[in-house]
């Protein structure tokens, strides 16, 4: 097994683990605010770690680039989701049902 | 074996998640089982190899769609809807009945369907040479079957003549939806800083990338409108008065631009006919000019017809 | 290696199906709202693991456009959920 399938392998592992962790949070967690932080962070640790995983199996600097630029978007936008969710659930904001 | 897991597994949460749409008791919930049924539909489409179906559903069906739709139960609360009226029994018969009936003509041209054809397949292969293009889904849609694609466009512009013709007499000639806004420097106002540069540099990828590899026009100018859609959330932009010159020729300029290397192709052998030495610059200048006019016309079909004053 | 990727991304289509149990469950509009964007987040995954798995790069701009408008639905969510419906729920005080 060369080094780079054992880096893939256990990058990959070490992403399911975060992204199973995120799922059972979603589920398991009593409140919203508590729900949050099980999707932001667990998820965007989960996908680095795949991304990191796919970039040692990628077939050029593109790749990794791209792979790179998948990870840098996502973690943007499960920051701004992250807060502008959790300012929209607080108490007394308007009606987040609306 | 694992392929097969994987692929029922995907068919069986595809189908879950429609029939939630669908069965739903909740209208903002079933808008958000939708919206994932977009997103699932666009894996289906990937694990079959169909990149460039797939990028186009990523993009309308887990992207714009979505913020149409999360915008239009929001809109219905406000206007007092909390549950649509339930149809009376005869008009819901019919729908079902409608419904039976054409999930049962799909599914009867699916059964009716040689396993084995390989289609055009072949065919699309033996003449991508002359197409100017690697892609066979561009050669396809912009070359062999170019006239599909130019009716297409024109059918977008008359759908966007459509919306705007909504207007109340008394909006005409102002901006599109209401003025949006957000605190000036906060989470929101900075994502819309943060992503137009990648945002614009994702777009003109795809619609580049699209001659010899997925990608194309359609899913470009899609990711293009979803850009400018955020920034205009963001309350960073207004969209321009529905009779702004520039925006009425950001419009019509790929489809007038492929009517004309159309006509030009008279006096090359045909309607369409577009020189295999050509073909690829032709096929590229097509490309960009449709990519802007349908960045600009999804984003303002989104944005709704004028509700507002020109200022 | 190929094999492996693969029953990951089954794994992957897996939490995505338990994250769809809060979007079923609610009880808020918010829940609903996370869940999807949890579900958008692994079907990110997925495509890279398929794209890993096929050799097939071209897959990774799926992955692409998908992050790339991740939060639209959100954002459109939470400004529907401000003051006036315009809004960003950090002006409203």
């Amino acid at each position: 097994m060369s080094i780079a399938t054992l880096f893939t392998a256990l990058m990959t592992t070490g992403g399911l683990i975060f992204f199973i962790a995120g799922s059972v949070g979603m589920l398991r967690f009593p409140d919203q605010h508590s729900r949050l932080h099980a999707m932001t962070k667990a998820d965007n640790l989960g996908l680095g770690m795949i991304v990191l995983g796919a970039m040692a199996q990628a077939g050029g600097p593109l790749v990794v680039f791209k792979l790179a630029l998948i990870w840098i978007l996502a973690v943007a936008a499960s920051a701004v989701t992250a807060q502008t969710i959790a300012r929209a659930t607080l108490p007394g904001q308007a009606d987040p049902e609306a | 074996m694992t392929g097969a897991i994987f692929d029922i597994v995907l068919c069986l949460l595809i189908l879950a998640v429609a029939l939630a749409a669908i069965l739903g008791r909740d209208l903002f919930g079933s808008v958000v089982f939708f919206i994932v049924y977009g997103l699932l539909v666009a894996l289906a489409w990937t694990r079959l190899g169909a990149v460039d179906v797939a990028l186009a559903e990523a993009a309308i069906g887990a992207g714009l769609t979505g913020v149409l739709l999360v915008g239009a139960v929001a809109r219905l609360r406000r206007g007092g809807v909390v549950e649509p009226t339930p149809p009376r029994p005869l008009a819901r018969g019919a729908q079902m009945g409608i419904c039976v009936l054409a999930a049962g003509l799909v599914g009867a041209a699916i059964a009716g369907l040689d396993p084995d054809a390989a289609g055009l397949t072949a065919t699309v292969a033996q003449n991508l040479e002359a197409s100017g293009v690697g892609n066979p889904v561009t050669a396809v849609l912009l070359n062999f079957r170019g006239y599909d694609t130019l009716l297409e466009t024109v059918v977008l512009l008359v759908v966007l003549i459509g919306v705007w013709s909504l207007a109340e007499d008394r909006y005409w000639g102002g901006r599109p939806g209401l003025r949006q806004h957000a605190k000036p420097g906060g989470v929101l106002a900075t994502y819309g800083r943060f992503l137009p540069p990648l945002g614009l540099l994702a777009g003109v990828y795809v619609v580049w990338a699209g001659t010899d590899q997925p990608g194309g026009a359609f899913q470009g100018g899609t990711i293009l409108a979803a850009v400018w859609l955020l920034v205009a959330m963001a309350g960073l932009v207004d969209a321009p008065p529905v009779t702004a010159r520039r925006l009425r020729l950001t419009i019509v300029a790929g489809p007038a631009l492929f009517l004309a290397v159309a006509v030009a192709g008279i006096f090359m052998g045909g309607f369409l006919h577009l020189p295999p030495e050509h073909a690829k610059q032709l096929i590229q200048t097509i490309e960009a000019g449709l990519a802007l006019s349908i960045a600009a016309t999804l984003a303002l079909l989104v944005a709704g017809p004028p509700q507002r004053g020109a200022r | 290696m190929s094999g492996w990727l693969l029953a990951a991304a089954v794994v992957l289509l897996a939490t995505a199906a338990a994250a769809l149990v809060r979007v079923a469950r609610g009880p808020d509009a918010a829940d609903r709202m996370m869940g999807a964007q949890l579900v958008g987040t692994t079907g990110v995954a997925v495509v890279i693991l398929l794209a890993a798995h096929e050799g097939n790069w071209a897959m990774l701009d799926v992955a692409l456009v998908l992050s790339l408008l991740a939060a639209f639905a959100s954002v459109a969510f939470v400004k529907a959920a401000s003051r006036d419906g315009q809004g960003d729920p950090e002006e409203d005080p």
